[in-house]
C-alpha cells in the first residue's frame, strides 16, 4: 500500500499550470481574457488581457463635434448610459460655463438615479449567477426590465440613450411618465427585502462571497478604486457628496459602506451588499426629486447654438454607478475637441484583481470578478 | 487645501521657481520636467500636509502635429484632506521619456501602460511596460496627431477614411 501511494505521488507533478478564461466565458462579463497561474486549485498570478473591445472611443471624439460625442460615451458604459451623458455633458458645460435650468437639473438626477438603479440591479443578479444563485438573477431583470420600459417611453432607447445633451436634455418627460416613475418606486422599494430573504442572507451565497476577496482600504485606494467597490471596504468615498455635482447637495440620501457584517471589511459580500444598499438611497433621492421638480420649463432653453469653447482644458469627476467617471477635455477654440480622455472606474477596478486574488481559488477569482461589476465596453472604450 | 498653498509648499521644499505656473494658460495646473516629476511625486504621496493618496487620471496629450513636445497630465486626489492637483509634465516628441510612478500610485501601472500604448511615452522604471488595449504587434501611436492610419493589416486591406457624409 504504502509503495503503492509514493509512486502515485512520485509521478505527481509539482509545477504550476497556466489556465486560460475567456475571452469567450460567461463569467467575465464581457469579453475579458484571464490568464491564470495555478498551483493546484490556488491563483498564484492573474495577468488580464484587455482590449478586444477597443473601439478607438478617445480618437473618434478627437474627430468629432462636441455633440456627436454624446452617443459614444452611451457605448462605453452601455450599462448606465445616462450617467455617461450626464459625466460627459457636465464636463462640457463647466468648460463652456453653461447654466442649465431648475427643471433640467431635476430631470438629470431622476434618469441618472433610475440608472443607476437598472445597473445595481444587473451587478447583483450577475453577481448572483456568478456564484450559482439562478433566481435571484430573474427577479433583477424583471425589476430592471421596467425602469427600462420607462426609458423607452421617454427617449425610444432602452440601453443606449444619448438622453442628457450639453444645456439640456432630448425631451421633455411624456404625460404620465412622472406618474408612471411614482408607481415604479412604490412597486420597486419593498422589493428589496424580496431580494434580501433571497440572496443576501442565503447560506450559501455568505458561505461563497464572505470573508473572500479582501480589498484593504489603502490599496484600494492605490489602485484608484472606487464607487461601490471603495465603499465596500469601509471608505466613505462618493462624490455625490464629497465635490457634488448637479444639485445632489440638496437631497438627503446616507452613504452606505461595508461594514463587514458577514466577514471581513472589503470582502466580497460587502462590495454586493453596498449596492443593496443604494437601491434604497436611489429610490430615496429619486423620490426627492420627482417631488420637488418644477413641471414647467423648456427643456432645450439653455442648448448653445454653437458648441465651440474657448482654449482651455477641464478635468471633470462624477459618481457613476461603477465609481468615479473622469473626463478630460482639452479644446483648442475649434468645434472638435483636440483631447478627449475617459477615466472609466471599471478600468480601475479591474487592475486590482492580480492583487486581491491571488491565493484564492478558481471558483473565487469568478466571484471576486462578479463582486468588482466591471463593463469591458468602459474598460477597453 | 487651495492650489496656492500647495504651490507653496511645493516650492518650500525644492527652491523657488521649482514648479511652474502659467496663470493664463493653464490655471490650477504645475507644469514641472520630467526629471523634477521624479522628484516630486514622492514628495506629493508622502508629504504630510499633502498625502495626495489616490491618482485619479493618467492623460497623455498631444498639442498638435507642429509642437515639439507630448506631455503628460497627472491629476492627483487626497482622500484624507479632499485636495486635488493636477500636474502637466512636458516631454520631447523626438525621445518622449517620464519617469514612472507606478510604484508610488499602483494604479498608474495601467495607466502609464494605456499612456504608451496610445502617444508611446516611455516610462522609466515601470516594470511591465507593454501594449494594454491594441494588439501587441500594432504599429505606431494612434492617438499622436502625426498619426499615419493604416492601409492594411495583418495583409488585410483596412477601408480608407471617408470624408463627410456618404
Amino acid at each position: 500500500m504504502g509503495v503503492a501511494v509514493e509512486k502515485e505521488l512520485g509521478s505527481v507533478q509539482g509545477e504550476e499550470m497556466v489556465l486560460n478564461i475567456g475571452p469567450q466565458h460567461p463569467s467575465t462579463h464581457g469579453v475579458l481574457r484571464l490568464k491564470v497561474k495555478t498551483d493546484g486549485e490556488i491563483i498564484t498570478e492573474i495577468v488580464p488581457y484587455i482590449g478586444y473591445l477597443h473601439r478607438c472611443f478617445e480618437k473618434h471624439c478627437e474627430n468629432l463635434t462636441y455633440e456627436q460625442a454624446i452617443p459614444f460615451t452611451d457605448r462605453c458604459d452601455y450599462i448606465g448610459s445616462m450617467n455617461n451623458n450626464f459625466g460627459y455633458a457636465i464636463a462640457v458645460e463647466q468648460l463652456m460655463e453653461i447654466k442649465v435650468s431648475e427643471k433640467v437639473e431635476h430631470m438629470r438626477i431622476i434618469v441618472a438615479e433610475m440608472n443607476r438603479l437598472a445597473s445595481h440591479l444587473l451587478a447583483i443578479g450577475t453577481f448572483g449567477l456568478d456564484v450559482g444563485a439562478f433566481t435571484p438573477f430573474l427577479y433583477c431583470f424583471r425589476d430592471r426590465e421596467r425602469i427600462l420600459d420607462l426609458f423607452e417611453m421617454l427617449c425610444g432607447a432602452r440601453l443606449l440613450y444619448n438622453y442628457i445633451w450639453i444645456g439640456g436634455v432630448s425631451h421633455d418627460f411624456p404625460v404620465g411618465w412622472v406618474e408612471k416613475t411614482y408607481d415604479f418606486l412604490d412597486y420597486f422599494e419593498p422589493k428589496i427585502s424580496e431580494y434580501n430573504e433571497l440572496l443576501t442572507y442565503n447560506k450559501i451565497f455568505i458561505e461563497r462571497s464572505a470573508d473572500v476577496g479582501v480589498i484593504p482600504a489603502d490599496v484600494a485606494v492605490s489602485y484608484g478604486v472606487t464607487g461601490p467597490n471603495l465603499r465596500g471596504s469601509g471608505v466613505r468615498g462618493d462624490l455625490r457628496k464629497d465635490e457634488t455635482y448637479g444639485i445632489y447637495d440638496r437631497f438627503d440620501f446616507d452613504v452606505p459602506i461595508g461594514t463587514g457584517a458577514m466577514g471581513s471589511v472589503g470582502d466580497c459580500w460587502d462590495r454586493y451588499y453596498v449596492r443593496v444598499r443604494e437601491l434604497e438611497e436611489s429610490v430615496k433621492i429619486t423620490r426627492q426629486a420627482l417631488d420637488a421638480m418644477p413641471r414647467d420649463g423648456d427643456v432645450h432653453a439653455a442648448l448653445p447654438k454653437k458648441i465651440r469653447p474657448k482654449a482651455g482644458h477641464i478635468y471633470s469627476r462624477t459618481e457613476s454607478p461603477r465609481g468615479d467617471l473622469g473626463f478630460y477635455i482639452a479644446s483648442d477654440g475649434s468645434d472638435t475637441p483636440s483631447r478627449f480622455k475617459m477615466r472609466s472606474p471599471a478600468f480601475t477596478a479591474l487592475s486590482c484583481l492580480d492583487e486581491i486574488a491571488r491565493g484564492w481559488m478558481i471558483s473565487d477569482v469568478i466571484a471576486i470578478l462578479g463582486s468588482l461589476d466591471i463593463v469591458l465596453g468602459e474598460i477597453d472604450r | 487645501m487651495d492650489f496656492a498653498g500647495i504651490v507653496e509648499l511645493i516650492n518650500s521644499k525644492f527652491g523657488d521657481g521649482f514648479a511652474a505656473v502659467e496663470e493664463e494658460a493653464a490655471p490650477e495646473t504645475v507644469q514641472v520636467s520630467p526629471s523634477q516629476w521624479g522628484e516630486l511625486a514622492p514628495f506629493l504621496r508622502e508629504g504630510e500636509s499633502l498625502s495626495f493618496d489616490a491618482m485619479m487620471c493618467i492623460t497623455g496629450i498631444d498639442e498638435g502635429a507642429e509642437s515639439e513636445n507630448l506631455a503628460v497630465v497627472y491629476n492627483l486626489h487626497s482622500m484624507k484632506h479632499n485636495h486635488k492637483l493636477e500636474v502637466y509634465v512636458p516631454t520631447p516628441r523626438a525621445a518622449p521619456k517620464v519617469p514612472s510612478v507606478e510604484q508610488i500610485w499602483r494604479i498608474a501601472d495601467w495607466f502609464e501602460r494605456e499612456t504608451y500604448d496610445m502617444f508611446g511615452i516611455e516610462f522609466e522604471g515601470h516594470r511591465d511596460l507593454r501594449r494594454i488595449l491594441l494588439p501587441s504587434d500594432w504599429d505606431g501611436f494612434p492617438l499622436r496627431k502625426d498619426y499615419q492610419f493604416p492601409e492594411t493589416y495583418r495583409g488585410i486591406v483596412v477601408d480608407k477614411m471617408k470624408e463627410g457624409w456618404e
